[in-house]
């Protein structure tokens, strides 16, 4: 590779195997939270619709007590709240689960909504085959519902893309620590900033775009 | 067994920082609110300008700003404009910067679904009593769209409040930095994160009853 030393290609070619991890572990702790956030989320967003009483409570506070915190703070909270418990997790690790819960609560609102949209009907209409309520949420309400929640759990996910920049205050390097470490080498600011955002963006449209496919290929489903 | 003892007497000591702090971030959350909206307004009706050459730009702008984290654009503000020869800015006013900009891209897209809601007989009937171009808007449209979008205007004012906290990057000393900085000095972990956890959760659910109030008052009677 033959580049003039001092300009931004080649000091975006010296780094960029730095850069490269610190992508890897901004997708990685994405998928990461985005999976434990959706199956849990789940769960939980079942419980805030269909739960006993004691249990429908515990959940709504849940959310609404992470839904009103900033991440951030739930970031720090874990980092070091874990720390002090003697509990040895990696930054990594605190930021995930950090992040998870706060994906959780998101995950459960949007499912909730969705359920609660489906109408009554629905499970009249399974209850008066002989349905009983776990194949009516298996084969009438659920499937109808993950449509509904496919929009709002898309926001979801671009929030906590976006949200994984928060774990480089608590030390983890991913695409903007390691960015911000190439800056302090060479002080090449405005260029690895603009840099970094271009692949925010590029990761965000692509999710974007991959869900506006799924729904268009489920668009004939009206109903 | 977790062994922790609490002491609460760290944080008594601290309440005015925490305090000062607290508002400081109200008061950055509702100033770039204030900054947002005027520039989002200018944003909504540009982007349903029919010339691409207007509605184009605000289009790019406001998608830039949507996929772009936050924490990103507060350094890219606070670190990048110095590169272009806009010293004088400090941490505060850099901050506010961001987060109005920030603020402006989704308020646009608030009021953009105010203005579209609009029933169209509105306009229709504001030019059969003869107002001119502007004072349909000023008149009839705006306030309307207004009260139309107020609960979506209230949710931003409190994702704004809570995004506060992460002017922390950057030193501005409010609650989270606040928090963190007691954290070090005095090592009361959990102590520091639980009361600025439940200052935020009581701030943002206050701001939440109060706005539901003035909604309530300034509700569509449709």
């Amino acid at each position: 590779m033959e580049l003039e030393r001092g300009t931004f290609l080649y000091e975006a070619w010296t780094a960029r195997w730095s850069l490269l991890e610190g992508l890897m572990v901004t997708i990685s702790s994405s998928v990461m939270t985005i999976i434990i956030g959706t199956v849990l989320g789940f769960a939980v967003g079942l419980v805030l619709t269909y739960g006993m009483l004691p249990f429908r409570i515990l959940a709504r506070l849940y959310v609404d007590i992470m839904r009103g915190i900033p991440v951030l703070v739930l970031i720090l909270f874990t980092y070091y709240g874990l720390a002090i418990l003697k509990i040895g997790v990696k930054p990594y690790w605190a930021g995930v689960i950090a992040l998870s819960l706060f994906c959780i609560s998101h995950v459960a609102e949007n499912v909730r909504g969705a359920v609660q949209s489906i109408p009554q009907g629905q499970h009249e209409a399974g209850m008066a085959i002989g349905m009983r309520f776990f194949q009516r949420l298996r084969y009438i309400i659920l499937p109808q519902a993950v449509r509904r929640a496919l929009p709002p759990w898309v926001n979801t996910a671009l929030e906590i893309v976006k949200g994984t920049t928060l774990l480089s205050v608590i030390g983890v390097v991913e695409l903007l620590l390691a960015n911000q470490q190439a800056i302090a080498r060479n002080y090449m600011i405005l260029q690895f900033y603009m840099a970094a955002t271009i692949v925010y963006i590029i990761i965000n449209f692509s999710i974007a775009q991959a869900a506006a496919a799924l729904e268009r290929r489920y668009a004939y489903l009206r109903y | 067994m977790i062994a922790y003892n609490f002491n609460w007497a760290v944080i008594w000591r601290n309440w005015d920082a925490f305090m000062a702090a607290l508002a400081l971030g109200l008061g950055l959350a509702v100033v770039s609110l204030l900054i947002g909206t005027i520039i989002g307004l200018f944003l909504a009706y540009a982007r349903l300008s029919p010339s691409p050459w207007i509605s184009r730009p605000a289009w790019a702008y406001v998608e830039f700003i949507r996929n772009t984290p936050l924490l990103l654009l507060i350094f890219f503000v606070y670190f990048g404009l110095p590169e272009i020869g806009i010293y004088n800015l400090d941490k505060i006013q850099s901050f506010i910067l961001t987060l109005s900009g920030y603020a402006a891209a989704y308020m646009c897209e608030v009021f953009r679904a105010g203005l579209a809601s609009m029933p169209r007989a509105y306009g229709e009937a504001a030019k059969a009593i003869g107002l001119r171009p502007w004072q349909r808007q000023r008149y009839v449209v705006l306030p309307v769209m207004f009260r139309i979008t107020l609960p979506a205007v209230s949710n931003n004012l409190i994702s704004l409040f809570k995004d506060t906290s992460l002017a922390a990057a950057i030193a501005v000393p409010e609650l989270t930095f606040t928090a963190r900085q007691i954290n070090a000095n005095t090592y009361r972990v959990i102590e520091c994160w639980l009361t600025a956890s439940a200052l935020y959760l009581v701030t943002a659910y206050a701001i939440a009853i109060a706005l539901r109030q003035v909604e309530k008052r300034y509700a569509v009677v449709r």
